[in-house]
């Protein structure tokens, strides 16, 4: 794990305790600022409904934090600004890439592997693999606190997977930023670093067999 | 100039029309007859009953009757909107989003008219009410009931969608704007298409019948005009206080979509 280099607040980045529905949990977790959490686990583990329990987008039982701010403090749509959930297949509804942006970098259209034109490009013309990539850009423009990927890089070829990881790990940096990162991918999660955490049966717990990075 | 009675002969020719139709229906298969004779049969024990119901209230016109009458109206009104829904709001709010919504748009309209506009002594005088209402009634619940089922199929299609929007910081009220957008025009087409081709497609049902009454036309073009105006604003402030709370439905106090809440 990356050590911050400073620290934004003394406290966790983001706090669960007791989350909890009929499928999932209770989940308790604590991600430091700037720390990567990666997730392993058979599909249907739930691994794709803690990130959308944290993004607030299924009522749940127990208690989110953000810097030590209560979830429910925080209007909803400004916490999920915060907390940034990329689902594997993004959607897109404009015609255009730009109507989708907002305070988009040219320097991560570029690091993704795209010319500034890209915003003009219209929607219905992109590959999946296009709006796998523009759609972390897109999230990225809203300024998270915490990433939430979700097989972010499923689909995509070695050297498109490669920039987005470099992508996530440098606004990580930049930004003191923390991230949950859903993968079935073993390479990448070597790659990647990270403490790793297994999900079984909507339970969270540490690797039996794969030993840490 | 006096109405022309009809005769239970009269009406008898006309139904043969009916069942001639229902012969060449079932000769051909097509297996419309039996729904054709049935609803007609509905239709002549419906009005029948409800010439009764009207004589007998016109007869004793007390306010408590006739608000009676619009209430029985108002709620099977309300039913007829909840069962037009492929996918309705679960418990109360499947029949209480409509019926709210057309009591407040159809009633308010109404009872100007009668207050404002046409003042009759008294101003609820059911020979004016009653009609008026049920005119109003029933077109506001058309678009209500059109409104209501666009809101929420479209919704629930477009669920990854919606949700889409509000992952990226989106409120529940822009997450869904576009589809609030299409089912008001839905709601409304109806009657906007209908005042577009009024006097030329069509000549509009109630002034046809004032005129085959024997009202001069020019009255009867000036109160299908009154009525028309009646009907947009009571299906279109109806259709769209409909749509905003059920759409508001959708969404719970963490505006999230909850799906779960639609049957």
């Amino acid at each position: 794990m990356d050590a911050p280099t400073f620290a934004v607040t003394d406290g966790p980045l983001l706090q669960l305790t007791g989350l909890q529905s009929d499928h999932m949990g209770p989940v308790d977790l604590s991600l430091a600022p700037g720390e990567l959490l990666l997730i392993a686990g058979p599909s249907g583990a739930g691994k794709s409904l803690l990130l959308r329990a944290i993004a607030d987008l299924d009522p749940l039982r127990g208690q989110v934090w953000l810097d030590n701010q209560l979830r429910e403090t925080i209007l909803p749509a400004l916490w999920r600004r915060q907390v940034g959930y990329l689902p594997a297949e993004p959607v897109w509804w404009a015609d255009t890439v730009d109507a989708h942006f907002t305070g988009v970098q040219d320097d991560w259209l570029e690091q993704l592997g795209f010319q500034s034109d890209v915003r003009q490009w219209e929607v219905e013309r992109l590959s999946s693999g296009e709006r796998q990539r523009l759609a972390l850009a897109r999230m990225l423009g809203n300024g998270p606190r915490v990433l939430l990927l979700d097989e972010a890089t499923a689909n995509l070829d070695p050297d498109n997977t490669l920039r987005m990881e470099s992508l996530v790990r440098g606004y990580m940096t930049e930004r003191q930023a923390g991230a949950i990162w859903v993968s079935h991918d073993h390479e990448q999660r070597q790659r990647l670093g990270g403490r790793l955490l297994m999900m079984e049966l909507g339970r969270l717990a540490e690797p039996a067999l794969e030993s840490r990075a | 100039m006096e109405v022309i009675h009809l005769s239970p002969w009269d009406l008898s020719i006309a139904a043969l029309l009916v069942m001639a139709l229902a012969l060449l229906t079932s000769r051909v298969g097509m297996g419309l007859s039996k729904g054709l004779l049935v609803a007609a049969t509905r239709t002549v024990i419906q009005l029948l009953l409800i010439g009764l119901v009207l004589t007998t209230l016109f007869e004793h016109a007390a306010l408590h009757w006739v608000a009676l009458m619009a209430l029985i109206m108002l709620l099977v009104a309300g039913r007829e909107v909840m069962a037009r829904q492929a996918r309705r709001f679960r418990g109360w709010w499947g029949y209480g989003i409509g019926t709210l919504a057309m009591f407040t748009s159809a009633f308010t309209a109404t009872i100007l008219a009668l207050t404002v506009i046409i003042s009759p002594a008294p101003w609820w005088e059911p020979q004016y009410a009653i009609p008026l209402l049920g005119m109003l009634l029933g077109n506001t619940m058309t678009g209500i009931a059109l409104g209501l089922d666009r809101l929420t199929t479209t919704a629930w299609q477009q669920r990854r969608m919606i949700e889409g929007r509000l992952i990226l910081g989106q409120t529940w009220s822009e997450s869904i704007q576009d589809i609030r957008r299409d089912a008001a025009r839905s709601g409304l087409m109806p009657i906007i298409n209908a005042m577009a081709a009024a006097g030329i497609v069509s000549l509009p049902g109630m002034m046809t019948g004032q005129i085959l009454a024997g009202t001069p036309p020019m009255e009867a073009v000036k109160y299908q005009i009154l009525v028309m105006f009646l009907i947009t604003a009571g299906t279109g402030f109806g259709t769209l206080g409909a749509i905003w709370l059920g759409a508001r439905r959708l969404f719970d106090e963490r505006e999230r979509l909850r799906l779960d809440r639609l049957a």
